[in-house]
């Protein structure tokens, strides 16, 4: 028995309310533009409040769930047999030979739960219940009935066509790209960065980035690896814009002019400008950092408040409370782990100090930073404006 | 302008080899195998290849076997000769400063039971030839040596180990990893007392893809990879007939107007070495520093600067070196482990860049990056690393 649909469930969009008909659209369009690069050719339909994905032709059945897996918004894939009705008697035969191809032992305990969404169908779905059910113990002594706890639940939709279905593959949950503005990560070559990015991205944000790149301290390869973990986010997230600014003269700059173990905080308060730049030319509501408290020098509270003072925008860290390992699993999960580990130095440990400072002081740090005054805003500027932009997806 | 000053990593291929790979693919691209007019087409840019070769070495065609490069060529040699002979004894010996594709077969070959001995260097790189004569052994089966280091550019006392291997023991196989010689030397295995020599195509100008590993008649050899009984059953698998056809007109070529090649690069090293010592807190390594070393490689340590640093601000000017090896230059610690075995300085280590010539390498091209290095250094040791 082949499955030619899956029925795609979403659970916090269908509240939504008013604004439902939108969240459905952008996660149609999101199923679609992941299905793009699956083999085979598809179809997504809307219909009554439920999104159907119908196998037009040949297709493979588990790139297509691991797609489907990735889109934001889906709670759970139903692999679904759709059948024209041909009367009671045909339906329980297909109920019946349906059990058989997906249940090579048949000692579990099921419960029928049909609907009837067309209503002018002869029973009414208790009647379904109790008579599928009964066809099934005819036809499987094994079985047993048990409508509180069933170990399968099989479901059985009568709608113009009938849909019947019993298992259902978790889904990435969350809501679905586009439906909750955009944001710009700033995206490094680590572990978390890219982790934080899909994590936002998981509450329907769309997603733009932007490295910070420092020939020759950091290498080409260092920028492809930048430009590929973006390519890993971008499975989840969409297709993300990537500004790519050198920012070797700012940090030589710096260097020049500020004390060495505040080098790391002020440049990260240039990053922060710099992104926030380009986050409001692109539409951006929100910057986004892997940061966590306490990881590193710069990622103290005190070092936290000194690098976000410079944002007027709201900079969400959803790693925060995360533990290295917690975040090294999601990055596991979303295939990003192998990546992020290729030893190629990023921009942010290439002048680090030997001691750093933890506690740094804002009025000490914004003392710092007037003796940059002379040039800081034209180098600023010139990043900015010599950034490249490259189109992930 | 440009500057490839990495040719230790790879050439570029020579347009009559490029000819030869292209026909070899479109037209005549039968398989030597092929009992047909085609095959036997393709099976004479074969023998064409063999010939070609062999007569750079005076040795017979036939003992000319095609692999897949340098490593595979390395491989087969240590594992086939360990194999065969194995009745004859469990040691081998070579020194500890080897290319990868020589130290991690013998490290599986100690997996296997096999006993090795690495011989030490000198702070040049140069092995220890005393060391040779103590580690021979009546059960040391395989003798295997680089003839010039890859990362420094030391040449190492082949012709000499020779004469102390076959003395203490006729029946001790001797390989040589010609890989960075072949094509700057002549090469004569049979009078040096050589049994296996390992080249690669790509850096003699030929395709990537492409190496031959020289087997003496003499020699017992397991062949390592097993199908069709190509190349008289001692290297299975189709030919690579445009890697084959590339190389032997390669190896061909490099040994037309020999002298002036290598006194070409003598020269172009010369002016890059004067000039390289030049500039400050700068330090040459291997058999370079006495003007000695191969005429294609100069390693230097720049003090104070990150080599991985130098190599990309050289690649913003369009030059192109290495930090130590490339085939090496790819893991976590990118430390080089022949520096550390010829005993750099810790500080050292990190700073040392390879770069590396060919005949074509032109007097521009070095004064460019004379000039560029010139400017660069002092720049590169003002921001570092606290």
């Amino acid at each position: 028995m082949e499955f030619k649909t899956f029925l795609i469930k979403y659970g916090e969009i269908g509240i939504k309310g008013k604004n439902r008909y939108l969240f459905e659209e952008a996660l149609v369009k999101q199923i679609r533009h992941a299905l793009k690069a699956v083999e085979g050719e598809f179809e997504v339909q809307r219909e009554q409040g439920r999104i159907y994905v119908h196998c037009l032709s040949h297709y493979d059945f588990e790139e297509t769930v691991e797609a489907l897996k990735r889109v934001f918004g889906i709670v759970g894939i139903c692999p679904v047999v759709v059948t024209e009705d041909h009367g009671f008697e045909a339906l329980a035969d297909t109920v019946v030979s349906y059990v058989d191809a997906q249940y090579s032992q048949k000692d579990f305990t099921f419960k029928v739960d049909s609907r009837r969404a067309r209503k002018n169908y002869p029973k009414t779905s208790m009647e379904l219940n109790c008579d599928l059910g009964e066809k099934l113990l005819d036809a499987y002594p094994g079985l047993r009935v048990d409508v509180h706890k069933p170990q399968v639940m099989l479901s059985v939709e009568i709608r113009e066509k009938i849909y019947i279905y019993s298992r259902i593959i978790p889904g990435a949950g969350g809501m679905p790209v586009g439906t909750n503005g955009k944001a710009m990560l700033l995206l490094s070559g680590g572990i978390d960065s890219p982790v934080a990015g899909y994590m936002i991205a998981k509450r329907g944000v769309k997603i733009d980035a932007v490295y910070f790149h420092a020939p020759p301290y950091t290498s080409e390869r260092a920028k492809q690896k930048v430009v590929d973990l973006a390519r890993i986010v971008s499975r989840y997230s969409g297709p993300i814009a990537l500004h790519v600014v050198n920012f070797t003269d700012i940090q030589l700059y710096i260097y020049d002019k500020c004390p060495h173990d505040e080098l790391t905080i002020i440049m990260r308060r240039y990053m922060m400008r710099i992104a926030e730049h380009f986050a409001k030319e692109t539409g951006c509501l929100g910057l986004i950092t892997g940061e966590s408290i306490g990881q590193v020098a710069s990622q103290t509270m005190q070092s936290l408040a000194a690098t976000n003072e410079v944002c007027t925008m709201p900079v969400y860290r959803p790693l925060i409370g995360f533990d290295k390992q917690e975040i090294v699993d999601v990055s596991l999960k979303i295939d990003a782990y192998e990546t992020s580990i290729q030893p190629f130095e990023d921009c942010c440990t290439i002048f680090v100090a030997k001691h750093p400072v933890t506690k740094p002081n804002i009025n000490v740090i914004r003392r710092s930073e007037t003796k940059l005054e002379e040039k800081i805003d034209d180098m600023v500027k010139t990043a900015v404006d010599t950034a490249e932009m490259i189109w992930v997806e | 302008m440009e500057a490839y000053l990495d040719n230790s990593a790879t050439t570029k291929c020579l347009e009559s080899v490029k000819d030869i790979v292209v026909k070899t693919m479109t037209e005549d691209f039968g398989n030597p195998s092929s009992k047909h007019l085609k095959g036997m087409q393709a099976e004479n840019y074969i023998r064409e290849a063999q010939e070609k070769i062999a007569a750079t070495m005076k040795v017979n065609p036939k003992e000319i076997y095609f692999t897949s490069g340098g490593t595979e060529s390395n491989n087969w040699a240590l594992l086939g000769a360990a194999l065969a002979n194995r009745r004859m004894g469990n040691h081998l010996i070579t020194t500890a400063v080897e290319h990868a594709a020589v130290l991690q077969p013998m490290g599986f070959l100690e997996e296997m039971g096999f006993c090795v001995t690495y011989l030490p260097v000198d702070e040049q790189g140069t092995v220890r030839i005393e060391e040779l004569r103590k580690a021979l052994r009546p059960e040391t089966i395989l003798v295997s040596m680089m003839y010039v280091n890859n990362e420094v550019g030391t040449v190492e006392p082949v012709a000499e180990a020779a004469e102390i291997i076959k003395a203490a023991n006729p029946r001790t196989l001797f390989h040589v990893d010609a890989i960075q010689a072949y094509g700057k030397y002549r090469i004569y295995p049979k009078k040096l007392g050589i049994d296996l020599m390992s080249v690669s195509g790509h850096k003699i100008h030929g395709p990537k893809g492409s190496g031959f590993l020289y087997v003496s008649e003499k020699a017992r050899l397991r062949p390592l990879i097993l199908g069709g009984g190509q190349q008289k059953g001692m290297r299975s698998g189709t030919e690579n007939v445009p890697g084959a056809a590339g190389l032997g007109e390669a190896a061909a070529e490099a040994y037309r107007k020999f002298e002036e090649k290598t006194a070409h690069m003598e020269m172009i090293k010369r002016r890059f070495v004067e000039g390289v010592t030049r500039l400050e807190d700068v330090t040459l390594q291997g058999q370079t520093a006495d003007g000695g070393g191969a005429p294609h490689i100069v390693s230097v340590s720049f003090r104070g600067v990150r080599s991985e640093v130098l190599l990309h601000a050289l690649e913003e000017r369009g030059i192109y070196v290495s930090s130590g090896s490339a085939c090496s230059s790819n893991k976590k610690l990118p430390v080089s482990t022949v520096l550390k075995e010829i005993g750099v300085e810790k500080d050292l280590l990190e700073s040392t860049v390879r770069f590396s010539f060919s005949a074509f390498t032109t007097e521009e091209e070095i004064d460019y990056c004379l000039e560029q290095l010139q400017a660069l250094l002092p720049v590169l040791r003002k921001y570092r690393r606290h």
